[in-house]
């Protein structure tokens, strides 16, 4: 497989990312060169090996149960007091860019 | 008393007889970064007046003759992927700039409880992407023992810092090696534990199957110290397990006679400099001598460790840092008319050329025709990886494998070719995809005086036994040669 400016184009549209020309022409060259050298794993047959995403996934759960209920020990016990309190407003804000001091301003959604 | 030479034990025993207050002790150390670190480059922020009320406080409890916590008065330094209140934590990133926690990451809070006196944030690759630390976008770090080269990555900072006295302890991250390489190319320790032995709470997430925080230290005996105190259950993480936390330091003199140290060939293969080789070599020798059994093990899918481990990370890279968008937090592009404008100039001029890189990577691994071929692949390959490791692991206690295959390479070496650098990570990767713990430990020096490190594996959540050896040989080695 050949990564081309096309498929370079299309993937920063995809990952919200403006590259300029001479970032465009790089990142074909390097893509192509990282994919090249990834190609080696197409040596093995991995037609019948279980895909792992990570390693609690193996170190922990409980097997013999299904689904998300074979992770019941990551479960957050319930905080019975009642929940727990929110980031105050003002330390939830200080970090915005841009923001009228209740809501988070962005530029405009949707022409009217 | 040299202040900036002391361990963790040094430290707080000097507390607590009151030769020295943690006033002082943070003083000297905030005295010798001023003089210092602008050649080194370690740090990226201080918190010098936070760090001094602190250090007062303990030095209140000493003065009352209160027993002290175990990290009293230790000063330490942070890497900036890990969140702190009240302090910029910047993630060696532009957009992140101006960025000040409103929470403090579960094992900072946990070393400050412990009495740890933080000096300031660690200079690390953007995102903890990158194995030179040359991804800052602030400025790139550079090697305390030849300032002509790099320190490793990404906790190249946190590596630097500990090598060059400037700070006791440090904290960085691993998402393939970040730890334990820069660790081998200064000179100093570093652990990478098991998987959920340690809170990721805080911690700016690259990859989040792969990423852990470690302890970067002058000894085993500290890096076994500083895990004690951050290690356990946390109810912000639900990845951290629910298993008690042995007492690593008391573990550690337990005798090693006996334990079985696997060496895999795979490890010992073209690309590996003679030098480094034979430096491991002779470590592995001196295990013997300990009374340890060498054992031949074989972990044959070691060659596709790193093709399945830059699409692994680079597809979760690249869904975390959606979150850096201009809106909450962080950069935002001046002057663009539309939302979708934002995003995109705020992301292109607020990440770095590694970041963009690696977002591009796992954006397209994942992306539709793809997926199949290389995110679905990667992840089988990562089931045999780790069933390498299973295999191996019932024939062995430990594993023993050089850190990084080459000793520190100069700035500017690899800069320009990323798949080389990603090639840097060949030895550490493994660990991290099958979320086993490991530690690298200096072993040797060569020609140049540049330091080589020692890498031991072991079993998921056996990080007594991986100290124990590894104290053993650092036993050995400052008997032997009188270094420390």
């Amino acid at each position: 497989m050949k990564v081309t400016d096309k498929d370079v184009s299309y993937v920063a549209d995809l990952s919200n990312v403006e590259l300029t020309d001479s970032e465009r022409v790089r990142m074909v060259r390097d893509l192509n060169s990282i994919l090249g050298y990834i190609e080696r794993l197409s040596e093995l047959d991995t037609a019948k090996v279980p895909a792992m995403a990570q390693v609690s996934d193996r170190y922990g759960a409980d097997q013999s149960k299904q689904g998300s209920e074979r992770f019941a020990y990551a479960s957050r016990e319930d905080v019975r007091e009642g929940l727990r309190a929110s980031l105050p407003h003002a330390e939830a804000m200080a970090n915005a860019p841009g923001s009228d001091a209740t809501f988070f301003k962005v530029p405009k959604v949707i022409e009217r | 008393m040299d202040l900036n030479s002391l361990t963790i034990d040094g430290a707080r025993s000097a507390i607590a007889s009151r030769e020295v207050t943690a006033t002082a002790l943070a003083e000297a150390f905030y005295d010798k970064i001023a003089k210092e670190d602008g050649a080194i480059g370690a740090y990226l922020t201080l918190c010098k007046d936070r760090a001094l009320a602190k250090a007062a406080a303990i030095d209140a409890l000493a003065e009352k003759g209160e027993p002290l916590p175990p990290l009293a008065g230790v000063p330490v330094g942070i890497k900036d992927v890990l969140t702190t209140r009240g302090i910029r934590t910047t993630a060696g990133s532009k957009i992140l700039e101006n960025f000040i926690p409103p929470y403090t990451c579960t094992a900072v809070a946990r070393l400050e409880e412990a009495g740890a006196v933080v000096l300031g944030k660690m200079n690390c690759d953007e995102f903890a992407m990158g194995s030179s630390n040359e991804n800052s976008a602030y400025h790139p770090v550079r090697n305390p023992r030849d300032t002509s080269r790099v320190p490793g990555g990404s906790s190249g900072g946190s590596a630097a810092a500990v090598a060059a006295g400037t700070a006791i302890a440090t904290l960085g991250t691993d998402t393939g090696g970040s730890i334990r390489q820069p660790a081998s190319l200064c000179g100093v320790v570093g652990l990478k534990p098991t998987y959920g032995r340690v809170s990721r709470y805080g911690l700016i997430a690259f990859a989040s199957s792969l990423d852990h925080i470690g302890p970067l230290t002058r000894s085993v005996k500290d890096a076994a110290l500083v895990l004690r105190t951050m290690a356990g259950r946390d109810p912000m993480d639900s990845t951290s397990a629910e298993l008690p936390v042995p007492d690593y330091v008391a573990e550690l003199d337990k005798p090693v006679r006996g334990l079985r140290i696997g060496v895999a060939k795979e490890y010992f293969e073209e690309g590996l400099d003679a030098e480094v080789r034979s430096s491991v070599e002779a470590a592995i020798q001196a295990l013997a001598g300990l009374g340890c059994e060498v054992v031949p093990v074989s972990l044959p899918h070691t060659a596709y460790a790193i093709p399945t481990y830059y699409i692994v990370a680079t597809a979760e890279a690249s869904s975390n840092l959606a979150r850096f968008d201009g809106v909450r937090y962080g950069y935002r592009s001046k002057n663009a008319a539309t939302l979708s404008d934002m995003y995109r100039r705020s992301r292109d001029q607020g990440f770095g050329a590694e970041v963009k890189r690696r977002i591009m990577l796992g954006t397209y691994a994942l992306s539709a025709g793809y997926y199949d071929a290389y995110y679905l692949k990667a992840q089988q390959v990562r089931t045999l990886l780790t069933r390498d490791f299973d295999e191996a692991f019932k024939k062995v206690d430990v594993i023993a494998a050089p850190t990084s295959p080459t000793v520190a390479f100069r700035l500017g070496e690899k800069s320009n070719d990323p798949l080389a650098m990603y090639l840097a990570d060949v030895y550490t990767v493994t660990a991290n995809l099958a979320g086993i713990p490991g530690i690298s430990l200096p072993c040797g020096e060569n020609h140049e005086k540049l330091p080589i490190g020692l890498q031991l594996f072991g079993r998921h959540f056996d990080e007594a036994t991986v100290l124990r050896v590894a104290h053993a040989y650092e036993q050995t080695r400052s008997a032997q040669s009188g270094v420390q």
